[in-house]
């Protein structure tokens, strides 16, 4: 059975005016299923772009790109959306969490798209909740909620739906160093559980975590540590 | 995403910004407001105006005398040999489809009884004309039409006579005096109204043709027997009146002795026809109104298109975390549609109160019988639907086409 993502020569390039900026500059890896990645560079590295294309929220210049068999450069309008609800679950830096909507309705948010009826979206919403100890705090809007509390929800909302793949863009980047470690905790749990997650981070603490430690620098990978 | 969870969406975020939103819709519920009072005071004015015609008898020929013509010299209306009672009698007896006929002669007439004297208009008349003319009797009787030839002194007046010289007690049974000969009133006419021309219809007399003519002096040295101004005549149901009009055009010209190819010394008109052309203009009253109530509701769409460009603007992180979660690009453009729509909807319904609130107003000050028609509603409905969609669909193809990485990233 082949890795559960396969780079090959994977280029991404931006055209800003004249000049042409090789975001990403031929990478080529496998990524393993239940693997737990680091992914790790300076601002302008490449890391982000990365991230983007796996999460097919952006298309590669070329190269090749397979998640789960899926080759994401043939994916095109609504498979690019059903890829993105059903394979990946997003947690970002800043949590994006729809203001004036419970806990429940933002973790619920995917099932929306999904197709899934109202009562059985929150009953999911509401079981994700309870895995990320946030149970009681159902009803609250995301203002009453503390900045480890908000990540959790949004973690909540990248399960809801059961993806492959965990991606997290800094998640921990706007979180004091106790609810670092919740947070963390939470993904070794998860992680435990089978899910295989990919993280952004600079900081080293947080990046020896994983498995797997990705180093990006001009859009290539410098570093592979496992 | 079903329809149900992009309206609960729309009302919650129209919710959030209620001020913004209420003032969005206020051109929507202006101009809906302005098509729902206009229209339906436009459609009052119009039933008014077929009811008046009802009232007159849509069905009402009215024979008149035309132009006398002396060596080339035209009199003017009403100026050649009078209608008599005899043409009356003809079109009665000869022609099919008439229900009835009668001749009228009328005069000014002074009024006294007891210490109270009236000026008003009085009408001699044949029996058959409260028939024709649509006065149904209030109280006593109308006078039988043998009364008209036979000389009889018998009056029946109007509810304007009633009030000013009865103090509106019943006069049937008492002696009027009109232009100093006693006459019995034997009846009164139920209330007509004003006409379409502001007269007062109920300021009236009617006597037997006859006596008008010998008793009253109407119409002086004519030469003909038993002249009439005017013959009424009622054109019998499913009858087609042009049909009977040609029919007593053809008669009265053998009658009244007109050549082949001369001119018609008289007229056979159709009082109808006359308010009809007046109904046309309101219509077309009424149209000019309703675009200018449709300028109304393209300036509302306008400032909804504004309000949901600054939604989108505003959600651009939230539209990011859709597509990102898995939201179609259909799914983020209808949800803003469906926005756009209830918003439009909304104010649709506002408007919808607002406008038939006013209509009553109006139909309460101007005394007109006004109603909010169905069609109206559903116009009103649909036209606020449109416009929702109409300006809403480039702000929501706008937030469709969003790229989700630089819509998280939109600060």
């Amino acid at each position: 059975m082949s890795a559960l993502i396969q780079t090959r020569d994977l280029v991404k390039t931006y055209h800003m005016g004249d000049s042409t900026v090789h975001a990403l500059d031929g990478v080529s890896l496998d990524i393993e299923r239940g693997d737990y990645v680091a992914v790790m560079g300076t601002s302008g590295s490449g890391k982000s772009t990365f991230m983007n294309l796996l999460g097919a929220l952006d298309r590669p210049t070329s190269g090749s790109l397979q998640v789960e068999e899926a080759d994401l450069l043939q994916l095109k309008g609504d498979a690019v959306a059903k890829f993105r609800n059903e394979m990946i679950g997003f947690v970002f830096q800043q949590f994006n969490l729809l203001p004036r909507t419970s806990a429940v309705d933002n973790a619920a948010l995917p099932l929306v798209y999904a197709g899934v009826a109202g009562p059985e979206r929150r009953r999911r919403a509401k079981a994700r909740l309870d895995q990320v100890g946030l149970a009681d705090r159902s009803g609250h809007h995301p203002t009453q909620l503390s900045g480890g509390q908000q990540q959790r929800v949004a973690i909540a909302r990248a399960l809801v739906n059961d993806p492959v793949i965990l991606l997290a863009d800094e998640p921990t980047g706007a979180l004091d160093s106790r609810t670092t470690e919740e947070i963390l905790a939470i993904f070794d749990d998860l992680n435990a559980a089978g899910i295989t997650i990919i993280l952004v981070t600079h900081e080293d603490d947080v990046a020896a975590r994983a498995r797997r430690q990705l180093v990006f620098r001009d859009g290539k990978v410098v570093e592979d540590r496992s | 995403m079903t329809l149900w969870a992009s309206i609960q969406l729309a009302l919650t975020a129209l919710r959030v910004n209620a001020m913004r939103s209420s003032l969005a819709i206020l051109g929507v519920i202006i101009g809906v407001a302005s098509v729902i009072v206009l229209v339906s005071i436009s459609e009052g004015t119009k039933r008014a105006v077929e009811q008046q015609i009802a009232s007159l008898g849509s069905n009402l020929l009215i024979i008149r005398p035309g132009s006398s013509m002396f060596g080339g010299r035209r009199g003017g209306a009403g100026t050649a040999t009078p209608m008599t009672e005899a043409d009356a009698s003809a079109i009665r007896d000869e022609i099919a489809g008439i229900a009835g006929v009668s001749g009228e002669v009328s005069l000014t007439g002074t009024l006294v009884f007891g210490g109270t004297n009236w000026s008003t208009r009085v009408h001699g008349v044949e029996g058959a004309y409260f028939g024709v003319r649509d006065w149904v009797i209030d109280d006593g009787q109308a006078f039988a039409q043998a009364d008209s030839t036979s000389g009889a002194r018998y009056a029946v007046v109007g509810q304007t006579i009633v009030t000013e010289m009865f103090d509106g007690a019943s006069p049937v049974g008492q002696v009027l005096r009109i232009n100093g000969t006693s006459f019995e009133v034997i009846g009164t006419v139920e209330p007509k109204g004003q006409s379409s021309w502001g007269a007062d219809q109920d300021d009236i007399v009617f006597v037997p043709l006859r006596t008008a003519r010998s008793r009253l002096g109407a119409f002086g040295q004519v030469p003909v027997r038993d002249p009439v101004a005017t013959i009424y005549a009622e054109v019998s149901a499913g009858e087609d009146t042009g049909r009977v009009i040609a029919d007593i055009q053809d008669l009265l010209r053998v009658r009244r002795d007109i050549q082949p190819g001369a001119q018609d010394d008289f007229n056979v008109g159709d009082l109808a026809e006359f308010i009809r052309a007046r109904n046309q203009t309101e219509s077309q009253l009424g149209l000019l109104l309703a675009v200018g109530a449709g300028i109304v509701l393209l300036v509302g769409g306008i400032g909804i298109m504004n309000i949901m460009l600054v939604s989108v603007t505003e959600r651009t992180r939230e539209i990011g975390l859709r597509l990102a979660v898995g939201a179609r690009k259909r799914d983020i453009r209808n949800q803003f549609l469906v926005e756009s729509i209830v918003l439009c909807t909304s104010g649709g319904l506002i408007g919808l109160g607002l406008g038939y609130a006013g209509t009553l107003i109006y139909a309460r000050l101007g005394e007109l019988d006004i109603a909010v028609s169905p069609v109206i509603v559903g116009i009103a409905i649909g036209a606020s639907v449109f416009v929702g969609v109409f300006f809403g669909f480039y702000p929501a193809h706008k937030a469709s086409q969003l790229d989700p990485i630089e819509a998280l990233r939109f600060e």
